[in-house]
């Protein structure tokens, strides 16, 4: 195959990227944006991860060390399938703060602090500048395989000379800043994609998948005779025996996922290109799948590789040399164009990512410093913005180049690309802490971002010249200032670790320690405030916190710099909206804060929220919030938590209420099914009675025949029953009145002994046919009480008759025991019947209550209840005393009401 | 502090949407575990040579990890949805 | 020889009453006055009707009467209930129980007969 046809042919390619990111910028600007923003291409743009180092370099990786490759892909794998974590946030975040970089997301986050921008953006050079170099190096070498006659030698050649090596990768960074200026720098506003860029590098990622996969599948079914030989390949192979390094496997991958987040042109696809927050969810599986796929064949092309390449040959470019050594030129193409690919599209992101952080955070705020009356001053802002991209664009890859020329290509491939992932994963403390942790602040951020950066240069990017760029051999051997646990690859007296292991543990230990005293320790501003709350409660915030104070601006000034950043026309669009939106006419609304804080968004969509922010700031004049502005909103949302707080306390009230009704319900409720027990109870009192009244009346009347004896029988049960009844009704009026505290009551003072007399003598105790004996203590008697005697006596005549009627005994006897104690007295009834069962005797006060069938009682069953009722008329009390041997109650009153009691 | 408004108990669906976001925040701790076995194998256990069982099982996780993450994205598309036209009609004002 | 009655009821004056009544009239009367054994009492005197009043010590009217219409010997006998309660719940209790006749206290002398002569005519 001759050099001039793979020229010809890398032309076409070139051509054809072109092409397509041509026709796609046309088709954008025609609005048919369809599937330019579908999550496949979402997904392939993430592949730009997968660079020329990891499609040449993995394979080599492999061949040295075995498995240990995949590192640099799962963690990716493991970022993406926790996506719900981090990537979903920095979307998020991404589009309600227009971010347009990493190093804008770390400086708008705290506080749209300038200098963190400008710490970010020197890292970010500074790593991916060896990275750069590893591309252009990568390419040239996949040209030079091309170019010499390793058939002949057996080995890389050395036909062409160095100078043309060289020359080549000049033509070939030039070639990329042409084609980045052209399709990287043709908007502004970094939320306008960049969908010529992003379709071409979509183009790629096919092209390189496809390339590796070829060359795998060639490798498994046309040189080995498919997986079983593979396997038993690579068990006869150099790299049978794997045994992961377990420091260097855990570090690696956290490492690689690290870098996924970090790296300046990841965070430009991921976050920056991201047109559709769905998109990140179907990466979130298609993107390692895709990765999958690219390592697949990784350690058979290595294990083939090292069988079929004579030993000494480079297996960084197994990958071009395997498909050449077997004369399959077309593979050997495809595999070109796979590496081609890989480096074109890592470059050019890589260049628009940095030109953007380096004119937003260092072109243009120098210019502001420098254009004397500020941005208010004529003279198209675009152009200087544009013009600073581009020559950025041409800084970046030079300086890539002159890496490239320094280095001298002379390490391997993987190394340079660990260096660069080391250097770039210092942003994640600032990052991880900003968007999780509302105490992380500016200080802490940048102590941690420069003790980060400065351990990492110091114990790996400088001593990876070999002691040849300001390290020298002397302190890389014994320490700086010969002070021995400074060595950079034992620091702290730490040996034998691997430097990257090394330089990864103590530059992110010490970052993170740096960042989080530095937070702790220091307080942030009120912007910073604002803007922690904001990043941190992404999901629940809207985008309209206030950072500015209204009415100091001009709106005529505004429009003025609108118009240099934004251009004419969307300026113009943009201030009649929000005119319009204030209900004016025209195209000058008030400067109100909610619209400055709108028209800064606009603007950091194009130069950044630190450089939009100040230039802002330069018109508006002075503090754009302050802390009372702060607490303001924050009286805001405390108001509102207080209205809910109110409204929750009300709803608690009428659930109280609720349930106070519902009781109330319950036992108005019980209260008519005791009133409904109660008339029923009174219906079948009173018909008992008038039911032998009117059947023997009826008998009388009837004048059937009846024995003499017996009409005076009758005559007689209708007359106590009649008296029955009238006691009945009389019961019930006087627990009527007893019940409602209506009862008058007629006090005056007697004698307690007399009393008990007296009611002995009404029922005739002494007289009945079945006399009882009375016990009692006439001594303890003689006691003056004033009260209502005859209620009192009432109860005594219904206790000593309940205890004539119901007292079962063979030789009944009541005994009455009175005691005094203090200013209340006992008097005890206690006859030696059976007593009244334990289940019983809380009912026998209620409304009638009868135990045993009634009729030996002849009472409705009131008696009791009227004994309660009075006692408590009389301000004591009755209850049953049990465990007296039989029936005995207990009626306890004061010897003298008090005055206060008998008004109530 | 917002933890008050937002309600204890929610509709089956809902209750359903928010376990599978826990387990897409689990999947990724799941995987590192998974990730890590490796280190504690020991040379002896089989008879096969450390790289191709390597192989074997690295990729078994891979795709194991690739076929749930399809999963659990499919369920919280839905989800997503509804946020970005929440922070559309938030951004916009 | 006239028909055969049980009155189950607890207060003793209308139990003279009724058992006058009937003995005039030509009946057999028996009597009881306490609900826990009247079930006992019913099964083992098998009168021709019943007479039952709903409140008795110990045990409810209506009870009794579930227990007499689920046994296999009682399930068909005349029974008058007596009530003196006087609610229409009382009656649809009755009804619902099984009752052959339902009267409230107080109840007229003639009607009472008039009751008991049809339940024990449509029982012969």
């Amino acid at each position: 195959m001759s050099f001039n046809l793979l020229v010809g042919v890398c032309l076409a390619y070139v051509a054809a990227l072109f092409l397509v990111a041509f026709f796609a910028e046309r088709r954008a600007q025609a609005g048919k944006i369809g599937w330019l923003r579908s999550p496949i291409v979402y997904t392939l743009s993430l592949s730009i991860y997968c660079t020329a180092w990891t499609f040449y370099g993995a394979v080599g990786y492999a061949a040295r060390s075995g498995l240990e490759f995949l590192v640099i892909y799962l963690g990716p794998t493991l970022v993406m399938v926790g996506w719900w974590w981090i990537v979903r946030k920095l979307v998020r975040i991404g589009k309600t703060q227009r971010i347009t970089s990493i190093a804008d997301l770390i400086s708008s986050r705290y506080g749209k602090s300038n200098l963190l921008g400008v710490i970010v953006t020197v890292l970010a050079v500074v790593g991916t500048t060896p990275y750069i170099a590893l591309q252009l190096q990568s390419v040239t070498l996949s040209f030079a395989v091309f170019a010499g006659d390793w058939r002949a030698s057996g080995r890389q050649a050395s036909a062409w000379q160095p100078v043309d090596l060289n020359a080549t990768a000049l033509w070939i960074a030039a070639g990329l800043a042409l084609f980045t200026v052209l399709f990287g720098t043709r908007n502004l506003d970094a939320n306008e994609r960049h969908h010529g860029v992003v379709s071409a590098i979509a183009v790629e990622a096919v092209v390189k998948l496809v390339a590796l996969v070829g060359l795998g599948v060639f490798v498994v079914w046309g040189v080995a005779s498919g997986p079983a030989d593979i396997l038993a390949r690579i068990d006869a192979s150099p790299i049978a025996d794997w045994q992961p390094d377990a420091s260097r496997w855990v570090s690696l991958t956290f490492l690689s996922a690290v870098a996924f987040l970090c790296l300046p042109r990841m965070f430009q696809v991921m976050v920056v290109e991201n047109a559709d927050e769905r998109h990140v969810a179907t990466a979130s599986w298609a993107f390692p799948l895709y990765l999958f796929l690219m390592s697949l064949f990784v350690v058979p092309i290595a294990v083939v590789g090292l069988g079929m390449m004579p030993a000494g040959a480079n297996p960084d470019l197994f990958v071009l040399t395997i498909p050449l050594a077997t004369d399959q030129d077309g593979l050997a193409m495809l595999s070109f164009l796979g590496g081609f690919s890989s480096a074109t599209s890592m470059v050019i992101v890589a260049a628009i990512a940095l030109s953007t952080m380096v004119s937003n955070h260092i072109v243009m705020p120098l210019w502001l410093s420098f254009a004397t009356k500020g941005a208010t001053v004529s003279g198209d802002v675009r152009q200087v913005v544009l013009i600073a991209r581009r020559c950025s664009i041409a800084a970046v890859l030079l300086l890539g180049y002159a890496y490239y020329r320094i280095s001298g290509g002379g390490t391997a491939l993987a190394a340079i690309g660990l260096i660069s992932f080391a250097g770039v994963a210092q942003v994640l403390p600032a990052m991880i802490g900003g968007i999780f942790w509302r105490g992380a602040t500016r200080i802490g951020a940048a102590a941690g971002l420069l003790t980060g950066f400065a351990v990492w240069g110091y114990t790996l990017f400088l001593p990876s010249f070999g002691g040849s760029f300001l390290l020298t051999e002397a302190v890389l051997e014994h320490g700086l200032f010969g002070i021995g646990w400074l060595r950079p690859q034992a620091l702290f007296g730490i040996e034998g670790m691997d430097p990257v292991v090394h330089a990864v543990m103590w530059s992110m230990v010490l970052n993170t320690l740096a960042f989080c005293l530095g937070s702790l320790f220091s307080f942030p501003g009120p912007l910073e405030r604002l803007q922690g709350a904001q990043f941190v409660n992404v999901y629940e915030f809207g985008a309209s916190a206030r950072g500015w104070r209204g009415g100091m601006a001009e709106a005529e000034d505004l429009l003025v710099m609108a118009q240099r950043i934004l251009g004419a026309d969307q300026a113009q669009a943009l201030f009649q909206r929000a005119a319009t939106g204030q209900g004016k006419s025209g195209y000058l609304p008030d400067p109100s804060p909610d619209f400055l804080e709108m028209l800064e968004r606009e603007l950091s969509g194009s130069v950044g929220a630190a450089t939009a922010h100040a230039m802002i700031a330069q018109i508006v004049g002075g503090a754009s919030v302050s802390v009372e502005d702060l607490m303001a909103v924050a009286d805001e949302a405390a108001q509102i938590m207080e209205y809910s707080s109110r409204l929750e306390a009300q709803s608690a009230e009428l659930g109280r209420t609720a349930r106070q009704l519902q009781e109330a319900n319950e036992k108005l409720t019980e209260l008519s099914i005791q009133k409904d027990a109660f008339l029923s109870q009174i219906s079948h009192e009173l018909r008992t009675p008038m039911t032998s009244i009117r059947a023997f009346s009826e008998i009388l009347r009837d004048g059937g025949p009846v024995p003499e004896e017996d009409v005076e029988k009758f005559a007689g049960i209708i007359h106590d029953e009649a008296v029955r009844l009238t006691r009945l009704l009389d019961d019930l009026l006087d627990l009527s009145v007893l019940e409602n505290g209506q009862v008058i009551l007629n006090e005056q003072a007697g004698n307690l002994n007399e009393l008990l007399d007296h009611a002995l003598a009404a029922t005739h105790a002494a007289r009945q046919e079945r006399p009882m004996r009375i016990i009692r203590d006439e001594h303890a008697e003689d006691l003056l009480i004033y009260t209502d005697t005859d209620r009192l006596s009432q109860v005594f005549i219904n206790l000593i008759s309940n205890a004539q009627k119901y007292c079962d005994a063979e030789d009944p006897e009541l005994r009455i025991q009175v005691r005094q104690r203090g200013p209340r007295v006992d008097i005890v009834f206690a006859d030696n019947g059976s007593g009244i069962p334990e289940k019983s005797q809380t009912l026998i006060f209620e409304k009638f209550s009868r135990l045993s069938d009634q009729a030996a009682a002849g009472g409705a069953g009131l008696g009791l209840a009227i004994c309660r009722e009075i006692m408590a008329n009389l301000g004591g009390e009755i209850i049953y005393l049990p465990g007296q041997g039989g029936a005995a109650f207990r009626v306890t009153l004061p010897l003298a009401r008090p005055k206060a009691a008998a008004a109530q | 502090m917002k933890e008050p408004q937002k309600s204890v108990f929610v509709a089956r669906e809902t209750y359903r949407q928010r376990r599978t976001m826990d387990a897409a925040r689990l999947l990724p701790l799941f995987g590192i575990l998974a990730l890590l076995l490796p280190l504690f194998w020991s040379e002896t256990v089989t008879a096969e040579r450390g790289t191709s069982r390597g192989i074997v099982y690295l990729f078994s996780v891979w795709i194991v990890l690739i076929l749930c993450a399809a999963y659990l994205s499919r369920r919280l598309r839905s989800v997503l949805r509804k946020d970005e036209s929440d922070g559309d009609a938030g951004g916009g004002g | 020889m006239g028909k055969h009655i049980l009155v189950i009821e607890d207060e003793p004056n209308i139990i003279e009453a009724i058992r006058f009544i009937l003995s005039r009239d030509g009946w057999r009367v028996d009597t009881h006055s306490n609900g826990e054994d009247a079930v006992e009492v019913v099964k083992r005197t098998l009168p021709d009707v019943l007479v039952l009043d709903v409140m008795l010590p110990n045990k409810s009217g209506y009870d009794i009467l579930k227990e007499l219409r689920e046994a296999e010997d009682t399930r068909a006998l005349p029974i008058l209930m007596l009530t003196a309660r006087g609610q229409t719940k009382d009656r649809e209790m009755a009804e619902r129980y099984g009752a052959s006749q339902f009267m409230t206290k107080p109840f007229s002398n003639a009607e009472v007969l008039e009751n008991l002569r049809q339940l024990v005519g449509a029982d012969t």
